[in-house]
């Protein structure tokens, strides 16, 4: 095992993201002492990271109206100057990306990518990485100094309690960055979504390019609605201005393991079977029957997505109909 | 104003997608072409300067064997010139490698802005920009959708985990283009061909002053131990035409799998 692995944690609100706590989990397997980087936030949640198997937070505070990632960057080189650790993990999201590629210039070190999994072989990280939209498990031994860079791809670790005490916590202010860091946020235009956030959502319903126009992204809302899910998009449609990014499903957007994954009018390209291969069971509703979608189809319909969309939205909404009792979670 | 644009010239949509088990690399063969990512980096690039009414747009590609095809198609829509580094000593390079690479191209170039794609079609770890960016000392502004130049500075809008934000940036700057920022537009007809006439500069490393041992295979300190197929949990399932009646099939597996 490592001695100590450092995880960069960020936390929107009150509470670690979900992608931090499985990076804690990750970092759990590989490493005897986790301590983790704490981003943003109202304080630091000492008794959940604590519980899932921290031992200590270095607390960074928010990065206020700069744009993060280099004063994160400078902050992390920092920590692993004070106490070196076997690993630094982080996440794939916007932020997290950011900073492992500056972490990774600062450090000399290589940046191990869109890792999936992880191990040690005789004290040496393995990573596994997924290629091809998921059909190719590549497999990278890392032979360089201490640390490891490691950016996970959200959802491929477990988040778990491991019942620790609440993790001390110590402050560590994000330092300036200099030119690097002189971008600045004049405005944030959060997206409130209704329903279950994406990710955590049972039932994503998803919509593609075979919609045939913009409006037709509505009756993907509403049969997520009905089904108490969340709507899901690929990247053609979000690019295209039919849905907002929040709802984009893929390699650079949100990863998600539903128990039911509906695809209407979805190819399948690599970069969005990538996000959503998890899922336990797969609907896919495609005009062409040759499309890849349908490799990863338990029931697969060659057919017109808006014109099923819009029947089923009709049986669901029927008085006495099919409707998602309170059964559907 | 100069703009310098990362352009990644990848294998075909119609090349094998395999690794070779030997090397762990991608199998490249054919003729590549622009990734397709880049060329909203070009597009960009191309309008602010457009609308500064001054100023140059400079390719920059880093590539086996002097390869050309996707750095002519990017002149072709408009760039001005190219700079191609060359080296059998970047072969296996990985994405340090490359921004050490791309980082020396554009100093050399004195470009004040830098364009990428957010990430590349085939390899697509995304952070070869936020390397450049770091290695230059410039702040990097990733995932913009929007970007206008507002006096000597950036005015962007960029996806954030949580919505949108407008983001102002001084130069100079690094900045990564999401798909559907702009839309790229066709090379015309004299576009091609003045491509041909275009000035193409190609460099080893010792003209580009890198030093080889932080790139290519040794300095990527990472090898390739195993590549395997992953084995399809669920096969192929049942797949059925759409005769008016699928939404009954659709409902009773909703209804198995508890969901209704």
């Amino acid at each position: 095992m490592l001695e100590l692995a450092l995880v960069l944690v960020e936390q929107a609100g009150p509470a670690p993201s979900s992608d931090g706590l499985e990076l804690v989990a990750a970092a759990r397997g590989i490493a005897r002492r986790v301590e983790a980087a704490v981003l943003g936030g109202e304080g630091v949640a000492a008794e959940t990271l604590g519980a899932h198997g921290v031992a200590c937070c270095h607390e960074l505070g928010g990065a206020g109206e700069s744009l993060p990632a280099p004063r994160v960057a400078a902050a992390l080189a920092q920590l692993v100057a004070g106490s070196p650790p076997g690993a630094v993990l982080l996440a794939s999201t916007t932020t997290g990306r950011d900073v492992a590629g500056r972490l990774s210039a600062r450090l000399d070190r290589p940046v191990l990518a869109n890792v999936v999994g992880m191990e040690l072989e005789a004290d040496r990280i393995v990573v596994h990485n997924s290629a091809f939209g998921g059909t190719l498990l590549v497999s990278t031994r890392y032979e360089g100094e201490d640390p490891a860079i490691v950016l996970v791809r959200p959802k491929s670790f477990v988040a778990e309690e491991a019942g620790g005490q609440p993790a001390s916590v110590v402050q560590a202010p994000l330092p300036g960055a200099g030119a690097a860091g002189s971008a600045r946020v004049l405005e944030r235009r959060r997206q409130e979504l209704a329903g279950p956030a994406l990710e955590e959502a049972a039932v994503v319903v998803a919509g593609g390019r075979g919609l045939g126009s913009a409006e037709h992204y509505g009756l993907v809302e509403r049969l997520a609605a009905l089904l108490h899910g969340a709507p899901g998009a690929s990247r053609a449609i979000v690019d295209a201005g039919w849905a907002p990014y929040a709802c984009q499903v893929g390699q650079t957007g949100k990863t998600v393991r539903p128990d039911v994954y509906l695809a209407f009018g979805i190819s399948g390209a690599m970069q969005h079977l990538v996000g959503m291969r998890g899922a336990r069971h797969v609907v896919a509703v495609n005009k062409d029957p040759a499309a890849p979608i349908f490799q990863l189809a338990e029931l697969g319909v060659v057919g017109d997505a808006p014109d099923l969309l819009r029947r089923l939205v009709a049986r669901l909404e029927a008085p006495g109909g099919a409707g998602a009792g309170d059964g559907g979670k | 104003m100069e703009v310098a644009v990362c352009v990644k010239q990848i294998p075909g949509p119609d090349s094998p997608q395999e690794i070779d088990p030997s090397t762990g690399r991608l199998v490249r063969e054919g003729q590549p072409v622009i990734d397709e990512a880049d060329t909203y980096g070009v597009e960009t690039a191309l309008q602010l300067v457009e609308r500064a009414g001054a100023g140059s747009v400079t390719v920059l590609s880093m590539a086996p064997g002097g390869e050309t095809s996707g750095v002519r198609a990017a002149l072709a829509m408009g760039a001005d010139r190219a700079m191609v580094v060359s080296d059998e000593r970047l072969a296996g390079s990985d994405a340090l490698g490359t921004a050490r690479v791309l980082a020396a191209a554009c100093r050399r170039c004195g470009a004040e802005l830098l364009v990428a794609g957010t990430e590349s079609g085939d390899g697509y770890s995304g952070v070869v920009p936020a390397q450049v960016a770091e290695l230059l000392g410039w702040p990097a502004v990733t995932f913009v959708r929007r970007i206008e130049l507002d006096g000597g500075e950036l005015r962007a809008e960029r996806q954030g985990e949580l919505g949108t934000e407008v983001i102002a940036c001084p130069l100079p700057a690094v900045v990564t283009v999401t798909a559907g920022a702009v839309e790229p537009r066709y090379p015309s007809f004299a576009g091609i061909r003045s491509a041909r006439q275009k000035p193409v500069e190609e460099l080893d490393l010792s003209a580009l002053g890198v030093d080889p041992a932080g790139v290519g295979e040794a300095g990527a300190r990472q090898r390739v131990v195993a590549v395997r197929a992953v084995e399809e949990e669920r096969g192929s399932g049942e797949v059925l035409e759409d005769d008016g009646r699928a939404d009954e099939r659709v409902l009773r597996a909703l209804s198995e799998w508890k969901v209704i």
